[in-house]
């Protein structure tokens, strides 16, 4: 069939391509009213969502200053070899120091990032561990969670002595911590990215609670 | 024009966009692991259908058949984008769990499916009806597939109902089969699939059955023949 025939008349297409924007300009609008009248509250939740995983892991009763305010973000390759952005929130009592938790991910899971916040005290001993998000298989790796089961608890107050560094593996690699039915790789990571922390946390203590903040940067990390 | 019962019947049943447009849900497989994602992405599409078929409609007039399809995508879009921001809005826990998956719906053939063989044929309330009970055809497979693997997988029904339902929802988790118990491959994506295909399997016994006696392999070999989008 002749092209020219098969096309419609100028003036017709004109008209098409006109509504066709016109319907664009009406959708766009819509989008951007909704969005203006909901982003206030979705940031809120999201602020608000983030304080509460951080409370789990430390009370706000011990502390005084705003985790979300007092945070930075850095990357390291030589401690943490993928490269990724860590986040550490600062919490203080009476300008002292009294914990860091890191919000960071293990890398050697068995599919993708588990996300996870580590807390940690001045002293060096864990507040305590919780999974922000990973992708895990169902049934096998997410005993993790702290809704699945009490694994993740069990980092609670242990420390770099607590055992000693060669007890920071699963039992059967011949350390501490229990693996799972079915499933070693993903608890591994979980202890190597605790005991990693608390290394790097040991090494660098100084350093992460005299970094300036860059809040504005971390209330988009999720 | 069909009456309002036979268009709803027929939207509730999957009917008028053919059995195969169940092929729609794929997308939503992963995350109907549960009886309340199931129900929670059901509700948002059925929503989904019933915007667009409303806003095609009403629009029908001015639309020329090459612009059609564009047009859709873009009322989809718009449609399915306004629903992420209000369940981020009033539902942010359910938000956190579905994720990726609310802006899937767009990929759910049947939606524009729905706009191209009824809205843009007909009157608004109609269309918004079709979009209702079709919705709800959707909503009710999802529901049946993540009560299912719900059910086999971890043995519970209910589990994180206060997603949905605020915070009462939390007590409603009912533990069917005892403690402990976990059959992970219902919980997996290929145990999705398999989940579909025995609802399928189940839907054309169904019909043959009522088409009275036929053999259910009959039924099965007759519908390789009907295309794979009706629309």
């Amino acid at each position: 069939m002749d092209i020219e025939q098969a096309a419609p008349k100028s003036g017709a297409a004109w008209r098409g391509a006109l509504t066709l924007g016109l319907i664009a300009l009406l959708v766009t609008a819509l989008l951007a009213g909704v969005n203006q009248l909901t982003r206030q509250r979705i940031e809120r939740q999201q602020r608000q969502a983030a304080r509460v995983q951080l409370e789990q892991l430390l009370p706000s009763a011990q502390h005084d200053n705003v985790l979300q305010e007092d945070s930075y973000t850095f990357r390291d390759i030589a401690w943490f070899p993928s490269g990724q952005g860590i986040t550490v929130y600062r919490a203080r009592k009476n300008s002292t120091p009294v914990a860091a938790i890191f919000r960071l991910a293990a890398t050697d899971g068995y599919n993708g990032d588990i996300n996870l916040l580590i807390g940690i005290t001045f002293e060096g001993s864990v507040t305590g561990v919780r999974v922000i998000s990973h992708q895990e298989t169902p049934g096998l790796g997410d005993p993790i969670e702290s809704g699945t089961s009490d694994w993740i608890t069990k980092f609670s107050n242990r420390s770099l002595h607590d055992p000693e560094l060669a007890g920071w593996a699963l039992k059967r690699d011949g350390g501490e911590f229990d693996q799972f039915t079915g499933a070693s790789i993903t608890p591994r990571a979980v202890v190597r990215a605790v005991r990693t922390t608390l290394e790097y946390f040991a090494a660098n203590r100084d350093l992460v609670f005299a970094q300036p903040a860059d809040s504005l940067q971390n209330e988009v990390t999720r | 024009m069909s009456s309002n019962r036979e268009i709803f019947l027929d939207g509730l049943r999957l009917n008028n966009t053919g059995p195969m447009a169940l092929f729609g849900v794929c997308p939503l497989l992963a995350v109907t692991s549960s009886l309340i994602t199931g129900l929670a992405l059901g509700l948002a599409t059925t929503i989904a259908l019933v915007f667009s078929n409303f806003t095609v409609s009403v629009v029908r007039g001015r639309l020329r058949p090459e612009i059609r399809i564009p047009a859709y995508a873009l009322i989809i879009a718009a449609v399915v984008t306004v629903i992420q921001l209000l369940m981020q809005t009033w539902f942010f826990d359910l938000y956190q769990v579905l994720g990726i998956f609310v802006p899937l719906i767009v990929t759910n053939c049947a939606i524009m499916g729905r706009a191209e063989t009824f809205a843009v044929r007909n009157s608004p309330l109609p269309s918004m009806l079709d979009g209702f009970a079709t919705g709800l055809g959707f909503c009710l497979v999802l529901v049946l597939l993540g009560t299912t693997r719900e059910l086999l997988g971890k043995g519970t029904l209910f589990s994180h109902g206060e997603l949905i339902f605020g915070a009462p929802g939390n007590a409603w988790q009912l533990a069917v089969l005892p403690d402990h118990y976990g059959f992970s491959l219902a919980l997996l994506p290929p145990g999705a699939f398999m989940c579909l295909g025995f609802l399928m399997a189940g839907r054309n016994w169904l019909d043959s059955c009522r088409a009275g006696g036929e053999r259910p392999g009959q039924a099965v070999r007759l519908r390789q023949h009907v295309p794979l989008e009706s629309s």
